[in-house]
């Protein structure tokens, strides 16, 4: 079985966002960036699977500026055994992204194509029901827990009401959940590694798909700011405010 | 033309956030028409029939339905958008796994998780967990987009009664097999939709002491959540994560006890409407956002809460 693993380059999560002040987007320059969390879920499920013998390979991509193969660096010190970097500059809409992961996946025919539920930037939460949309191909979103027998997966899906678990058989998509797991961390020995690893690069031209956004950004600002608060003096102050200023208990 | 609503409900009933659905759905064009996907469902599109905002019904039932497999609701609804100018749903995980599926057939950039409807092409939605919101026009013929249920009002649900259509299902989606679901059975809220969270953080310093949100939780009727800190720390499970990497939560109250406020955290929480923050250190970042600051220690503080709100005749459930 081979596993494809889609990872996206996102401002880090723990860096405070600050909007440009033209209202053109937020501000990427000296920015921390990382691989997008529940990525790093999808790359090490791909790992696993494949340490446990069920997985022949584990190929890892991704879509964006050339900066953008240091999440495919990351994932290659961290098990997965070669990359693929699509190479494009601007603003891709999900739509975009899953056209160009079908050119990739038509070309790698992997068995499975995992990737991060959403991703912490745009917040689109598409790419992966997009990609299984054009593929034809089952979808097993919102994954917490994965079992592989075969030739199909059983997936526990995190869904509002509690948990759902389906069967889908193989070739197929999962986007990856926070609680699937737990990622490792990239030794220095396995990060010196990586750096031999093959990454091929792709110009996202070649693969013949109209990436033009449909999707116009007329501004982005900053949400509007909380009134400043008080600070009361003790509990019992604070439970009468709240049962008869705020009237909310 | 209309625009088409997709309700979500278990086959007996309207789950509450198609409501909420339906308002922002009737602020697109008051042409609404809503889609029923399921199996025996015949009460649940009743009950959509007669939410006033909604012009007609269609319904669709198969035994395939029965589960709301993405796989095989995506069909229909791309059938029946020949003859609407938007596809509308709820952002939960129903609409979230659903909507893109929709709107890749329909060769349609999806606008996601909106918050305010501005015009029938241009909305607004949060992003960065919330930390800047974008005003987003969409260019395509087709527009297919998610609402934050949190955002909008639930529309009137009785007055109305609009024609119920049937409509053909689709073929089934054979490589999808639903095998159970498990809904988690408590007498707590969701942390998603509960009035009230009570939210612990590293400063809870044990498992243990989460016995103290809980009964606090338990006294106000609140979900339960936790910070990304409380939750790498192992004191409870990540299901009750809140931040940018865990759930949004929009309460009317969120009381954020010994949580420090980290950035992902404060990106989940902070459009609660009132937030009251207890914490002994008097520079934390959660106060730049509390309504009520208290600086405090917390394990003298809540048993103090706990007796104060002992005290009060009535408690707002």
């Amino acid at each position: 079985m081979k596993i494809l693993v889609a990872v996206k380059r996102v401002i880090d999560y723990n860096v405070q966002i600050r909007v440009k002040e033209d209202g053109t987007g937020v501000v990427t320059d000296n920015v921390k960036m990382s691989t997008n969390p529940p990525d790093d879920n999808a790359i090490e499920e791909a790992v696993k699977i494949k340490e446990a013998g069920k997985a022949t390979e584990v190929v890892a991509v991704t879509v964006g500026e050339e900066k953008a193969q240091e999440t495919v660096r990351k994932a290659l010190a961290v098990g997965a055994d070669r990359g693929i970097h699509v190479k494009v500059d601007g603003i891709l809409e999900p739509l975009a992204v899953s056209k160009i992961l079908q050119k990739i996946v038509d070309k790698e025919k992997p068995d499975l194509v995992f990737m991060g539920k959403q991703a912490i930037d745009d917040d689109c939460n598409q790419t992966g029901q997009m990609l299984s949309a054009l593929l034809n191909w089952p979808q097993a979103t919102f994954a917490s827990k994965i079992d592989v027998k075969d030739n199909k997966l059983e997936v526990t899906r995190e869904i509002d009401e509690g948990l759902e678990t389906i069967e889908i058989n193989v070739p197929a998509i999962v986007t990856c959940d926070l609680r699937l797991n737990e990622p490792r961390y990239a030794s220095l020995p396995n990060i010196m590694k990586a750096k031999k690893k093959p990454i091929e690069e792709i110009a996202a031209t070649d693969l013949g798909v109209d990436v033009s956004p449909r999707l116009e950004q007329i501004k982005v600002e900053e949400p509007p700011k909380r009134k400043a608060g008080i600070k009361v003096a003790n509990v019992a102050e604070l439970v009468q405010k709240l049962k008869n200023e705020a009237k909310v208990i | 033309m209309a625009v088409l609503l997709i309700a979500e409900h278990n086959n007996k009933e309207l789950r509450p956030f198609t409501l909420n659905a339906a308002t922002a759905a009737s602020q697109i064009d008051s042409d609404l028409h809503a889609v029923i996907i399921g199996q025996n469902s015949a009460d649940a599109a009743k009950q959509l029939s007669e939410l006033p905002v909604v012009k007609k019904v269609l319904s669709v039932e198969g035994a395939h339905y029965e589960n709301f497999t993405a796989e095989n609701f995506a069909p229909v609804i791309v059938k029946l958008a020949e003859n609407y100018s938007h596809i509308v749903c709820s952002a939960n995980t129903f609409g979230k796994n659903l909507m893109p599926r929709i709107a890749a057939h329909l060769d349609t950039s999806q606008v996601s998780d909106i918050i305010k409807v501005i015009s029938p092409d241009t909305f607004l939605r949060p992003i960065y967990a919330g930390n800047a919101f974008a005003t987003i026009k969409s260019n395509d013929a087709k527009k297919c987009v998610t609402i934050r249920p949190t955002s909008f009002d639930p529309c009137e649900s009785t007055g109305g009664s609009a024609p119920i259509e049937k409509v053909d299902p689709s073929e089934e989606f054979s490589n999808t097999k639903f095998i159970k679901r498990e809904e988690i059975k408590s007498d707590r809220p969701e942390l998603g939709t509960a009035r009230i969270v009570v939210s612990g953080g590293r400063g809870m310093q044990s498992g243990d002491n989460f016995k103290l949100i809980t009964e606090i939780a338990d006294k106000l009727g609140a979900a339960i959540g936790a910070s990304r800190a409380a939750v790498d720390a192992g004191y409870i499970s990540n299901d009750h994560q809140v931040g940018q990497t865990g759930k949004v939560v929009v309460p009317d109250l969120y009381i954020a006890i010994g949580i420090s406020g980290a950035i992902q955290h404060l990106a989940g929480m902070k459009e609660s409407k009132v937030i009251v923050a207890i914490n002994k250190d008097g520079e934390a970042p959660i106060f730049s956002v509390a309504d009520y600051g208290l600086e405090a220690d917390l394990f003298e503080a809540i048993p103090q809460f706990m007796d104060e709100l002992n005290k009060l005749n009535t408690i707002q459930k």
